[in-house]
């Protein structure tokens, strides 16, 4: 299983939450701050990567931003 | 940890003008990955419709010639034919392609024209505030069809207008796919669909047009999440998705499947 | 004369291999009469030296290939009559709008609507007052015979470029559809075509440069109106630089005959006629109907002497005549519209009448 993390560039993110949508780790919920267009953005809750529920790097969260405010990265060595 | 999913170098870094949850910024990207992908930032020309992406030149890293409304398959035909070893992408929504550009549409892909259309079917006219498209569904409500569409007289509004199957009886067409930006899954799918499309036009095939169904949020008066839903429950059971039309010969095909292009 | 080069041509065909030899390098057309002969010339010798030709789905299409073709920087033309001058009009404003250089060419037939197929003048407003929407100007060259057609063609495409912006080539049917002997202009050479790679598409690997953005939307009005302002500073130019017109006998004249294109070919006439009778008529042609020869009408209305416009419209030209004699002298009107030519012995009569009683 691969593992991974992303990173969300918040001034970007117009809140569209398609993101939160297509996370199949539901890692991905509605930020508590807004940035400075008034938009809550997207925030990413970060597990440890033993953690079964961990982010594993599919990359379905950067396909359907409309705004490439995602990057995704993999944990090196992680197996396929 | 090692970047797998990164803003491509074609795209520029800005905030787009663009809706929250619009299906623009998703084909946007998957353009400029492909550019980067096939290293051709340097030698791609858009041209970019009227309609929401006329900003589109806005957030490309390369040239770009925005024509009248209609008349972008015109400017692509003579671009391509003059710098025909560039990449040309003709981007137009569903008015500039289906409504006043209609003929331009029909006449460049009989031609056989060798830039690729890439067509954003988001079945309503976004920038001009949400009026009937040539491809807004039957009973679906827009500005100039309070209603609902309706094309029994006396309103006579017409039927949803199938491009692609319409455009696969002209024999200039080569390659025409459909696909949709609502779940990852078929982001993916239209990327396949895209790539064949630009490699088959620098192979020299033409004409070659990928139709997206994309969501407008604003003009249809949703959610982002609910105009997806919208996309899988509305749009796909009439706009059916995969590939139209595909008479690229074997050798392409083969070609693609044994390695490089 | 060289032989080579002298050539029994009709006029459409004259402006057609004049704009190759120009160094045309993709021409985009739409059949029309009285101006077929054009798109069928570029039809046969286009392909023949690896031009661009396409017969495009109407003019709308034809104006906006030459908008795409206009972009990458290479010389490129379309040509129509009336009706399809007036379909192009959003393009050539789009062209006008982001300072492409284009040519095109209207052999003006009578109107309006589908009018006739005969010649007329009826487009003048149309080509000197924008024609499409907007603040702009496009460079109105009009010629008087074959030879004339060719030479302003050639020219067309130097000042296209020269100022980058539209040019056209206001003729007639009759110009388009008769046939003199002519010398045709020397082929361009490639290497000495202007080079517009600073605004241009296309190549951008050769240089590595940031991307050229060819559009004509600017939504901020104010930076909207520095654009059209700067733009103006340019016409401004223009008007003084490249003004072109003939003059003949105007100095010594009782009246003076105010004509373009095929109407001047006739005044022409009249005015030999009238010497013969011992009336000494001036002929004053404008060859630039923008930039219109304003001051040099207005030096010659200081002679006090009247003024006799003809034209084959219900007169438009006529409006710049007047603009530049502020009422110093009368100015006087012979006019057919709908595709009829004025006769030599008309134009004649009016000289007369003007001279010698009734009319001044």
């Amino acid at each position: 299983m691969k593992r991974g993390k992303i990173t969300i560039d918040s001034e970007r993110c117009k809140g569209c939450y398609l993101c939160v949508r297509a996370c199949p780790m539901h890692l991905l919920t509605t930020g508590t701050s807004v940035n400075s267009t008034g938009i809550f953005p997207v925030v990413f809750l970060e597990k440890p990567d033993t953690n079964s529920g961990a982010c594993i790097a599919c990359g379905s969260c950067y396909e359907v931003c409309p705004d490439t405010a995602i990057e995704v990265y993999e944990q090196k060595g992680g197996g396929k | 940890m090692k970047k797998i999913y990164a803003h491509p170098e074609s795209l520029i870094k800005v905030q787009t003008k663009y809706c929250a949850g619009c299906g623009h910024g998703v084909v946007h990207r998957i353009i400029a990955e492909l550019v980067d992908e096939m290293s051709l930032r340097e030698k791609t020309i858009i041209t970019n419709p009227v309609g929401c992406a006329i900003w589109a030149d806005l957030y490309f890293n390369f040239d770009s010639v925005q024509p009248a409304h209609g008349r972008t398959p015109a400017a692509a035909s003579a671009i391509k034919r003059i710098l025909n070893d560039h990449l040309v992408i003709c981007y137009q929504g569903d008015g500039d392609l289906a409504a006043i550009g209609m003929a331009e549409t029909i006449h460049a892909a009989n031609r056989g024209e060798r830039f690729t259309t890439i067509f954003i079917n988001n079945a309503i006219y976004g920038m001009t505030g949400g009026q009937m498209a040539p491809t807004t569904l039957i009973h679906q409500k827009t500005a100039t069809a309070p209603l609902g569409r309706d094309p029994e007289f006396p309103a006579g509004m017409g039927y949803p207008i199938k491009v692609l199957e319409m455009l696969r009886t002209l024999q200039g067409t080569t390659y025409l796919a459909r696909g949709a930006t609502d779940t990852a899954a078929h982001v993916r799918q239209l990327e396949t669909y895209i790539r064949t499309a630009f490699e088959a036009q620098m192979a020299g095939y033409g004409s070659s047009m990928v139709e997206v169904l994309s969501p407008c949020p604003t003009n249809w008066g949703v959610s982002p999440v609910q105009a997806v839903d919208i996309i899988a429950d509305k749009m796909i059971p009439y706009y059916p998705l995969g590939e139209i039309k595909n008479t690229l010969p074997d050798t392409f095909r083969k070609k693609k499947e044994g390695g490089a292009l | 004369m060289n032989r080579d080069r002298t050539v029994l041509m009709k006029g459409n065909e004259a402006i057609a291999e004049s704009a190759i030899r120009a160094g045309c390098g993709a021409y985009f057309g739409y059949p029309i009469t009285p101006q077929n002969e054009l798109i069928a010339w570029m039809a046969c010798h286009m392909p023949e030296s690896n031009r661009i030709f396409i017969q495009a789905e109407s003019e709308l299409a034809a104006i906006n290939m030459v908008y795409g073709a206009a972009g990458t920087g290479i010389r490129t033309m379309t040509s129509s009559s009336s009706p399809g001058i007036s379909l192009k009009q959003e393009g050539i404003s789009y062209a006008a709008g982001a300072d492409l250089p284009c040519v095109y060419v209207n052999m003006v037939r009578g109107g309006p609507g589908l009018g006739s197929i005969a010649p007329a003048q009826s487009d003048y407003f149309q080509s000197t007052r924008g024609g499409g929407h907007g603040d702009y100007h496009v460079l109105v060259l009009a010629p008087k015979s074959v030879q004339e057609a060719a030479d302003l063609t050639y020219l067309a495409f130097d000042l296209a470029d020269k100022w980058r912006m539209p040019a056209m080539i206001l003729g007639d049917g009759l110009i388009g559809q008769m046939m003199e002997s002519i010398i045709l202009p020397e082929y361009k050479e490639p290497a000495l075509l202007p080079v517009k790679s600073e605004w241009s598409v296309g190549h951008m690997n050769q240089t590595h440069r940031k991307p050229h953005r060819i559009t004509s939307i600017i939504l901020d009005p104010e930076e909207l109106e520095r654009k059209i302002r700067s733009r103006y500073e340019r016409y401004k130019k223009i008007e003084t630089e490249e003004i072109r017109f003939e003059e003949k006998n105007c100095e010594e004249a009782d009246v003076i005959l105010i004509a373009y294109g095929t109407a001047a070919r006739v005044c022409q006439s009249a005015q030999q006629s009238a010497a013969g009778q011992g009336i000494k008529a001036g002929l004053f042609r404008p060859i630039t109907l923008w930039p219109f020869p304003y001051a040099q009408l207005e030096q010659i209305s200081q002679k006090g002497k009247p003024i006799l416009v003809v034209e084959m419209s219900m007169g438009q030209m006529i409006e710049d005549v007047q603009l530049s004699v502020h009422d110093k002298v009368p100015v006087n009107l012979l006019s057919h519209a709908g595709g009829v030519i004025p006769t030599e012995e008309e134009v004649f009569e009016r000289l007369r009448s003007i001279v010698f009683g009734g009319t001044k």
